[in-house]
């Protein structure tokens, strides 16, 4: 039972920084500069990540689904069912994932290491609040950025998938992107890629949490990086499903 | 201290626990503006505790901690911003933000603080830092300095601000006796030409010696001895007597 309570307590402390945080966004003074300096350490420095990813993986994919849809003669698909499966699921998942492992644990260990090095107590020696300072700055870059990464994704995915189709089938873009797109609704497009602007809630809020609050020195450094991978990995998955469940009511013909 | 010199910083009857263990018991001492005063120790006697209570970084259990005579426990938040202005603090690994150059560490706060426009700001960063013998290194991020360049660059940010009092944690550990002595005439530069208040955790005695006006011996968390050099060497207690003869 011990463990159920560390549970609660952990989930109320980290709920309370995170209302906390939707709290201070509203406040001013607004951090306009932190936050184009943590647009730039999200966004920029993980898009090569994910556009090679998303490339990657489309390529992947369309030899999988190729090599299974060329038994039932239905190869013409598979250009849209690499463009819903990427656009509605895979993109803004792995994106979310991909982003929680290298800038969750990025916010984590460079919070954790402020906090131990005294850089936090300097903020605060400063008259400057360190929270909004540091922590809701990245919290809003992530929420900002992870939706445009999550384009970047899908469209590097679709690439990769028309280079993959295309060595085998030698389909021309037009007719690719025509076929791709034949299937796929604004509501399979804009719900699913707004969803992750939620994990990057996550991503900021849970590692900001590990580092922010860390008081075990330099030991505590190295736990907030993997901390904050692991938790906000987690909670991106169950929150993924929480999600799905919501756009199908918000969308009812995106669940037919 | 004389009946005319203001006090700078004061406690009373301070106490302050972290678990079960008591770090600092029934506290009481004040310090005159310009004065000079440095808390001797051995580790974990609550030497730093102190500093960090007379920047209400953190509360006391119980006591007052007056900074010009204004009572910082339980102050809110726009006033001890005011008390704060008159504070400046020296890290023990100078705490300098790690994303920013040394010229962007020092411009934070006086462009957070102050009115001052852009040149204004570069003039007294630019002052500052050649006071500190970094003139040339504005440029530089911390990672680029060494142990000694470091302590000089968070001094100056600690006195971008033009502080009334000046808190240092151990100013001179790592360093060797001649950097060290460096730091501490920079400390006593700013205590003559400025009349700032100086309140120094150190572990070296033979820098205590040279800059304090006034030693204080903490031992268990008990203010074991208080007053000149001469007085506390002289002391009826044990470690405070060892401490600043040995």
């Amino acid at each position: 039972m011990r463990w159920l309570s560390r549970l609660f307590e952990f989930v109320g402390k980290v709920g309370l920084f995170s209302l906390r945080i939707l709290v201070d966004w509203l406040k001013p003074p607004f951090e306009f500069a932190q936050l184009c300096r943590q647009l730039a350490e999200v966004g920029n420095k993980s898009l090569a990540l994910v556009v090679v990813s998303g490339f990657a993986l489309g390529a992947v994919m369309t030899l999988h689904t190729r090599s299974t849809l060329v038994t039932f003669g239905a190869t013409a698909m598979i250009p849209a069912v690499q463009a819903v499966s990427f656009f509605v699921e895979i993109g803004p998942l792995v994106a979310g994932l991909l982003v929680a492992g290298r800038v969750g644990s990025g916010i984590g260990a460079v919070l954790a290491n402020m906090r131990a090095s005294e850089q936090i107590d300097a903020i605060e020696s400063l008259s400057i609040d360190s929270f909004k300072f540091l922590v809701v700055p990245r919290v809003l870059a992530c929420v900002i950025a992870l939706p445009f990464l999550t384009l970047f994704m899908d469209f590097a995915g679709l690439l990769g998938g028309f280079l993959s189709e295309a060595l085998s089938s030698h389909i021309a873009v037009a007719l690719y992107l025509n076929r791709a797109f034949d299937y796929l609704q604004w509501s399979n497009f804009i719900a699913p890629t707004l969803k992750t602007a939620v994990f990057g809630f996550i991503i900021g809020s849970v590692s900001s949490y590990f580092g922010y609050t860390t008081d075990k020195g330099a030991k505590g450094v190295g736990e907030a990086a993997t901390n904050s991978v692991v938790v906000s990995s987690l909670l991106i998955i169950v929150a993924d499903v929480l999600l799905i469940k919501c756009i199908f009511f918000l969308f009812p013909d995106t669940a037919i | 201290m004389t009946a005319n010199q203001s006090i700078a910083v004061e406690f009373k009857q301070v106490m302050k626990s972290f678990g079960t263990k008591c770090v600092l018991n029934d506290v009481s001492f004040q310090i005159g503006q310009g004065q000079a005063l440095c808390l001797l120790g051995r580790s974990g006697t609550g030497k730093s505790v102190t500093l960090k209570l007379i920047m209400a970084l953190m509360r006391p259990d119980s006591g007052e901690v007056c900074v010009d005579q204004d009572n910082v426990v339980g102050m809110g938040e726009q006033r001890l911003s005011l008390v704060r202005k008159k504070l400046g603090y020296l890290f023990q690994d100078a705490a300098l933000f790690d994303s920013l150059t040394l010229y962007e560490n020092l411009a934070l706060p006086l462009s957070r603080l102050t009115k001052k426009s852009k040149d204004e700001i570069d003039d007294v960063i630019r002052r500052v830092l050649a006071d500190v013998g970094l003139g040339s290194d504005g440029a530089k991020y911390p990672s680029a300095l060494s142990g000694g360049m470091k302590k000089r660059a968070g001094l100056a940010r600690a006195l971008v601000l033009e502080p009334k009092i000046l808190l240092a944690d151990e100013p001179s550990s790592g360093l060797d006796r001649i950097t060290a002595s460096e730091i501490d005439d920079l400390l006593m530069r700013r205590k003559v030409e400025h009349g700032t208040a100086l309140i120094i955790v150190t572990h070296d005695v033979h820098g205590a010696r040279r800059v304090a006006d006034r030693i204080a011996v903490l031992d268990k968390g008990n203010l074991v001895a208080f007053g000149s050099v001469a007085e506390v060497s002289q002391s009826e207690n044990d470690v405070a007597r060892r401490l600043i003869t040995e």
